[in-house]
């Protein structure tokens, strides 16, 4: 029964994930990023000498601070692990034999993903022990917290797209490389300086006589600032902002359910591509 | 018939890779395809693995159409790429096992079958050696027991001795014999011509993307008969026998060899003409020690064919 549900690429991939060294060279700066930060903070916040009060407000700060630098790290992980996984294959020179066998691009395009976001859950999985630390000074719900790693899924998965289509339509990695970290700056910066670009202009157009008045800004506007990681997690964390945001713009749909519509768009589109794609010299995609 | 290549042609903007290639093959046949690099040997094994389109034409394997059945014919194929690579950190039984279960064979299946073929290709004592450590020779002999996991009955081999020292070229010719043996129907291309011509019980001869020979190597050999190249050997007086022979109406492109007491021409008699040749040329006191026909291997049959005469 198993079998029938098996993957053969996604069980062969995460078998040579795990041999090779740099998934845990990786893993370690993950982990070591994330251990600088949170001794780092907690140092700070008891004044090196350990004999310092950390409230639960603190603790919440620092689990801000953690999720936004975690959504950071896989960002920045995402497109290094899914970037490559059709193309190195394509120089290799073993995708034309895979692409002989009889599994469907999709289950191909599939397991390559589904391997990808396996070893990125183990990532956050593994900084689990960080977090608990959170949760010992409390301050912070596991509602949150749960919230919070859902948003991560969608994220990385939506990411990972990107880069597996990428690496499906252009021949060299580096290439494919370069345009998935483009798409994921654009995603979590040029988001963030469009919002603030439409903010200051639509402030700027507004009378001067208003000018005490909280300015209305575009739905486009509030659409940048709804599909940035960033403000997601700041919004998630802080929902008093995410209410005001809604009020300004003047539309009552929440900023998480935008940026859900949209990232899950992003990775059924870019899926759909890859799949087209992976057998691009066949008229037909089977 | 097993194959079915029908009008088969590919073009890559205006130019043809593949011109109208028509080819049938009966099942249990192994057929060697023959052509210089850009031919398009690979490319009429890339359509027929389903990895490229045909621009026009279909190809059928067992009935199945490659165009429309992509799916179907994989099952029927084992295609071996002309280069290839592999994973590195996988051993020589993981390779075989994930490529038993990308052709959706069951993990028993997998288990019985995998000490066989690494039997069949002498790698049974590599089992549990990871694959990238392996030599040239054992990878392409891997590759093929990975081509046959799935018990195909077509087997597509692109170059399958290339690059290969002489022991392992031919050990992977002893591994396809008993391919043949076993009734596969094996398309094979290769530069080593005289070692296809053992092997195969066709040959088709492709130039600038047309099949401009197909048939046996007798057969093909037997369309340059008019052509036959006849070496006279004689023991002085060669002038006077060049003379002589420039005389013979059946006799043409005559030439002093090397080594000046032979004379190489082309001839297009008949063996009882030859028979003729040979006495007159002793009547008229030509003293003939030697006279041979030129053997034509398939190298020569290629070179003669690819010189620009349409033969088929």
């Amino acid at each position: 029964m198993m079998e029938r549900f098996s993957n053969p690429v996604l069980m062969k991939e995460l078998k040579l994930r795990f041999r090779a060294f740099k998934s845990f060279s990786g893993l370690m700066f993950y982990l070591a990023v994330l251990c600088i930060f949170v001794a780092g903070f907690l140092l700070i916040y008891t004044q090196f000498s350990g004999t310092g009060f950390f409230k639960p407000s603190d603790s919440f700060m620092m689990f801000s601070i953690l999720s936004v630098l975690q959504m950071g790290l896989v960002m920045f992980i995402t497109p290094g692990l899914t970037a490559g996984a059709i193309s190195t294959e394509r120089e290799k020179q073993t995708l034309n034999i895979l692409l002989t066998t009889t599994q469907s691009s999709t289950q191909i395009i599939i397991g390559k993903l589904l391997s990808s976001v396996v070893f990125l859950i183990l990532m956050l999985v593994a900084g689990l022990p960080l977090y608990s630390l959170v949760f010992l000074f409390g301050g912070v719900s596991p509602s949150q917290f749960i919230t919070i790693f859902l948003f991560y899924l969608v994220t990385l998965i939506a990411i990972g797209s990107i880069g597996i289509m990428f690496s499906t339509i252009t021949k060299k990695t580096i290439v494919s490389m370069i345009a998935t970290y483009g798409a994921m700056i654009f995603l979590a910066g040029i988001t963030a300086f469009f919002f603030f670009i439409g903010v200051s202009m639509e402030q700027m157009s507004a009378q001067p006589g208003n000018m005490q008045n909280v300015t209305p800004f575009s739905p486009i506007t509030y659409f940048w600032v709804s599909i940035n990681p960033g403000a997601l997690i700041i919004t998630t964390l802080y929902p008093e902002m995410a209410s005001a945001l809604e009020s300004v713009v003047g539309i009552s749909l929440p900023i998480w359910i935008v940026y859900l519509i949209f990232y899950i768009l992003i990775t059924a589109i870019c899926l759909f591509i890859a799949t087209r794609k992976l057998r691009a010299n066949m008229k037909t995609n089977r | 018939m097993m194959v079915d290549i029908q009008g088969l042609t590919k073009k890559y903007g205006s130019f043809t890779a593949l011109d109208n290639l028509n080819l049938t093959l009966d099942e249990g046949v192994v057929f060697g395809f023959v052509g210089a690099n850009g031919a398009g040997k690979s490319t009429t094994f890339s359509i027929l693995a389903t990895l490229l389109s045909p621009t026009s034409g279909d190809a059928f394997i067992n009935g199945k159409s490659v165009v429309k059945e992509p799916k179907e014919v994989r099952k029927l194929i084992g295609y071996m790429p002309d280069f290839f690579g592999v994973y590195d950190q996988l051993k020589a039984d993981e390779y075989l096992d994930f490529y038993g279960a990308s052709y959706g064979l069951s993990h028993a299946e997998r288990q019985v079958l995998i000490p066989q073929l690494l039997e069949l290709v002498n790698l049974s004592h590599k089992r549990y050696e990871y694959v990238d450590l392996l030599s040239r020779g054992m990878k392409q002999r891997l590759c093929l027991a990975r081509s046959l996991i799935h018990d195909p009955k077509v087997l597509i081999l692109d170059e399958p001795a290339s690059g290969l020292d002489p022991r392992a070229r031919v050990e992977m010719r002893d591994i396809l014999k008993h391919l043949k043996s076993m009734g596969k129907t094996i398309l094979i291309s290769s530069h080593i011509l005289p070692e296809l011509a053992e092997m195969c019980d066709e040959i088709g001869v492709i130039d600038n993307g047309k099949l401009i020979a197909h048939g046996n190597v007798a057969t093909i050999q037997q369309q340059l008969q008019g052509d036959k190249r006849i070496i006279v050997k004689v023991i002085d007086q060669i002038e006077k026998a060049r003379r002589f022979f420039e005389e013979d109406p059946l006799i043409s492109s005559i030439e002093l060899l090397e080594d000046s007491n032979s004379l190489a021409f082309n001839y297009r008699g008949s063996t009882e003409d030859q028979v003729q040749l040979l006495r007159k040329a002793l009547l008229a006191d030509i003293p003939v020690y030697a006279l041979r026909e030129e053997e034509k291997d398939l190298e020569d049959v290629f070179m003669a064919i690819t010189k620009g005469a349409d033969i088929v």
